[in-house]
């Protein structure tokens, strides 16, 4: 079904990178933003036959000040919790007019997009059920890993450790104390076709994972990490660099679902540590060397069951020759 | 052709839903609200109504569904009750905000707490400021009918406002009633297909939910405010050209032996037929009284409100909701307003009663009505008063 459903995928390379901007320049974004990045290569792979569905959040008020609008695409916001309920709404407001004739029968893709807190709080509920109700739409989740629309309030995505303004550090706090939600593996549990983690450091990965999960019948889900100096308290300038390290120490590793097979992207044979990875961000200065140890075997164990995951969702190998079980007498 | 029968009110809405050919539906079950999408769903699984059925996992999500839906030209309807109208209540201003020609009915039903599932109006009258069109059917051809009148009203380009039906839980949506039903050719007659002026098209790209900053959001609110106020022209001239067609009339305030009235009572939705009882009876015995309702909540209907109450003495308003630490109960306190730039205005006395689906009765309007008579001359003892509390 998806090798169908697939069947006019063309590898975007560098060569053939889309001229198409859903999303224009001149929009409001800080200085720096990786998640706007992110958001405009999604735009340049979703192409012009789209529709936008966009969440409460950043991305929403630096492109909507009304009169100006940077969205070159039809693009639609509501509220914060409910942009996959919204999508629900367009996809099936579109199949029910083209069937119906009321409209010309034309493929017409949907994206969704909010941030972390739009998807891994207050948005789970209404992306869980659109997931389970199997709309043809892409999910994106833009996760730079707090409220950074209203000032840097903490998220269930917000990784252990680091410091915001409603889990601040100090003398009794390390900051964020929980770890973060594993908001890929809730898609993957809704066993939807395709899940996929993406970074805009990658960006001919990212468009990629956009171009197939657009093209994919059903709902797919897309993880991507989005950089936000202001947040994270990182030099306007590394945006791309920050990103690049969070792959690099395994820390947000790349991987795609497809139908429930973990394919990894990328696979990070000699990572940089934690420690390098924390040193350009601010947030997590506080961290003492333990916290940080601490911090490096979780992500140490995160990665090893990732590896078990794609091990244990692919073809095994051929069997070894059977070895006799020597049985205790 | 039209056809009588006798059926569940709820079924009926659900009849004037597929006659209006919906093109999606999203709904989330609420008690009493249920049988009208269950019917739908059923309706659409038998192929009688060609329409996409989105079993959302919440109300909130079935409103925001239907901004999508709507915001893509279709046609699209809803319905709930009670907690399910107040999970909405976020998405429901954004609703005329984007000029979106939703259609919702909502079976009133008490809100919590404590938990009560049974017929008051405590849910819509929370939503008096959503910027709805909201009208009251009384009996099942009246929900039929209203419900039909809701798409055309909606969806005219002078228009293009959403419009919530009311009917009362329980006393309307799960009793059985004769009534007529139009069939498809019928209403078509009337309600032509929705062409939206805008709609999320890839082919004319534009922006819908912009941020409104303090610069513009004044004058975006004025915007549908005027249209919310201007609708009541469409409303009423939809409603003559249904009776034209189908014979039967509606007016956005009915009366009931107010002629020569010196005091009328005022009352909305079901309880309406059993106070015209109450009315026949106390004119039997010789009393000045009639019946005042409304047919239109909003836009409220001043000019023909005032005309129905010129001349009266006493006005007794029944609310079934209560404004706890406010002045009377909601509607009450709206006709107050109304009426205090008036020349002459009757004088008006609040009474609440049928909460949580307590059982209204002749009776207990003729309690009403000689309570505001006394009150009329001697002043009232409260802001309002509870009929029917047991005191303990």
């Amino acid at each position: 079904m998806i090798e169908q459903d697939l069947k006019d995928f063309q590898k975007i390379t560098q060569k053939s990178l889309p001229t198409f901007e859903g999303l224009a320049q001149g929009h409001r974004a800080c200085q720096g933003c990786g998640e706007v990045l992110a958001l405009r290569q999604v735009m340049k792979a979703m192409g012009p036959d789209t529709i936008a569905v966009s969440a409460t959040g950043c991305m929403e008020i630096i492109t909507s000040s009304f009169p100006q609008s940077a969205w070159n695409i039809p693009w639609l916001h509501v509220a914060f919790e409910n942009v996959a309920a919204v999508a629900s709404g367009v996809e099936a407001g579109l199949k029910a007019q083209m069937r119906k004739g009321k409209l010309p029968e034309k493929k017409i893709f949907i994206v969704a997009t909010a941030g972390d807190g739009g998807t891994a709080d207050i948005g789970l509920q209404a992306l869980s059920g659109a997931l389970e109700r199997g709309h043809n739409f892409v999910y994106v989740c833009l996760d730079n890993e707090a409220y950074m629309n209203t000032g840097i309030q903490r998220s269930s995505a917000t990784p252990y450790g680091a410091s915001t303004t409603t889990s601040p550090s100090g003398k009794h706090s390390i900051g964020q104390n929980t770890w973060k939600k594993d908001m890929p593996a809730i898609a993957v549990a809704h066993r939807i076709p395709y899940v996929a983690t993406a970074n805009p450091a990658y960006h001919l990965d990212l468009m990629n994972k956009i171009q197939k999960a657009k093209l994919i019948n059903g709902p797919a889900y897309v993880h991507i990490y989005s950089s936000c100096p202001t947040g994270w308290r990182h030099e306007i300038d590394k945006a791309v660099e920050v990103s690049r390290m969070a792959v690099e120490s395994r820390i947000f590793p790349l991987y795609e679902v497809i139908d429930g097979r973990y394919v990894l992207n990328r696979n990070v044979k000699k990572p940089i540590s934690v420690a390098d990875y924390f040193k350009p961000q601010r947030r997590f200065r506080h961290l003492r060397p333990d916290d940080i140890a601490h911090i490096q075997s979780r992500v140490d164990a995160d990665w090893a069951a990732l590896q078990q995951k794609v091990a244990g969702t692919n073809p095994a190998p051929p069997e070894p020759e059977a070895v006799s079980n020597k049985k205790e007498e | 052709m039209a056809k009588r029968v006798g059926m569940e009110v709820s079924l009926g809405v659900s009849e004037a839903v597929k006659v209006a050919d919906v093109d999606v539906i999203a709904a989330y079950p609420i008690t009493p609200q249920t049988h009208i999408v269950e019917h739908l769903a059923e309706l659409v699984a038998n192929g009688e109504l060609d329409a996409e059925f989105i079993p959302v996992e919440s109300e909130h999500s079935a409103m925001s569904s239907c901004v999508g839906s709507s915001a893509t030209g279709a046609r699209t309807y809803t319905a709930t009750s009670s907690q399910g109208l107040a999970l909405m209540h976020e998405i429901l201003y954004i609703v005329p905000a984007l000029r979106l020609p939703v259609v919702m009915t909502v079976a009133n039903r008490a809100l919590s707490g404590p938990i009560n599932i049974w017929n008051d109006h405590s849910d819509i009258m929370s939503e008096r400021d959503i910027g709805w069109i909201q009208t009251f059917a009384e009996n099942g051809q009246e929900a039929f009918d209203l419900s039909v009148h809701a798409f055309r009203v909606a969806e005219d380009h002078s228009v293009l406002l959403p419009v919530i039906v009311n009917l009362d839980g329980f006393t309307l949506t799960h009793v059985v009633e004769p009534f007529e039903i139009l069939d498809k050719a019928e209403v078509a007659k009337y309600l032509p297909p929705y062409k939206p002026l805008q709609r999320l098209d890839p082919e004319h790209p534009i922006t819908m939910g912009a941020v409104g900053i303090p610069e513009v959001y004044t004058e975006a609110k004025k915007q549908y405010e005027d249209a919310l106020v201007r609708s009541k022209s469409v409303v009423i001239q939809a409603w003559k050209e249904f009776g034209d067609l189908f014979g039967r009339y509606y007016h956005p305030v009915e009366t009931y032996k107010t002629e020569g009235a010196e005091t009328l009572l005022l009352t909305m939705g079901s309880v309406s037929e059993t106070a015209m009882t109450a009315i026949d009876r106390m004119r039997e015995a010789g009393k000045k009284v009639g019946l005042v309702r409304f047919r239109l909540w909003r836009p409220f209907p001043f000019e023909e409100f005032f005309e129905a109450v010129k001349g009266v003495k006493t006005l007794a308003v029944m609310d079934r909701a209560m404004s706890p630490g406010g002045p009377c109960g909601p509607v009450a306190a709206e006709v107050r307003a109304a009426l205090y730039d008036q020349p002459t205005r009757p004088k008006v006395f609040s009474f609440v009663a049928g909460l949580g689906g307590r059982d209204v009765q002749v009776s207990d309007f003729e309690e009403i009505v000689s309570r505001a008579e006394k009150y009329a001359e001697k002043g009232a003892p409260a802001t309002y008063d509870l009929i029917g509390v047991r005191e303990i």
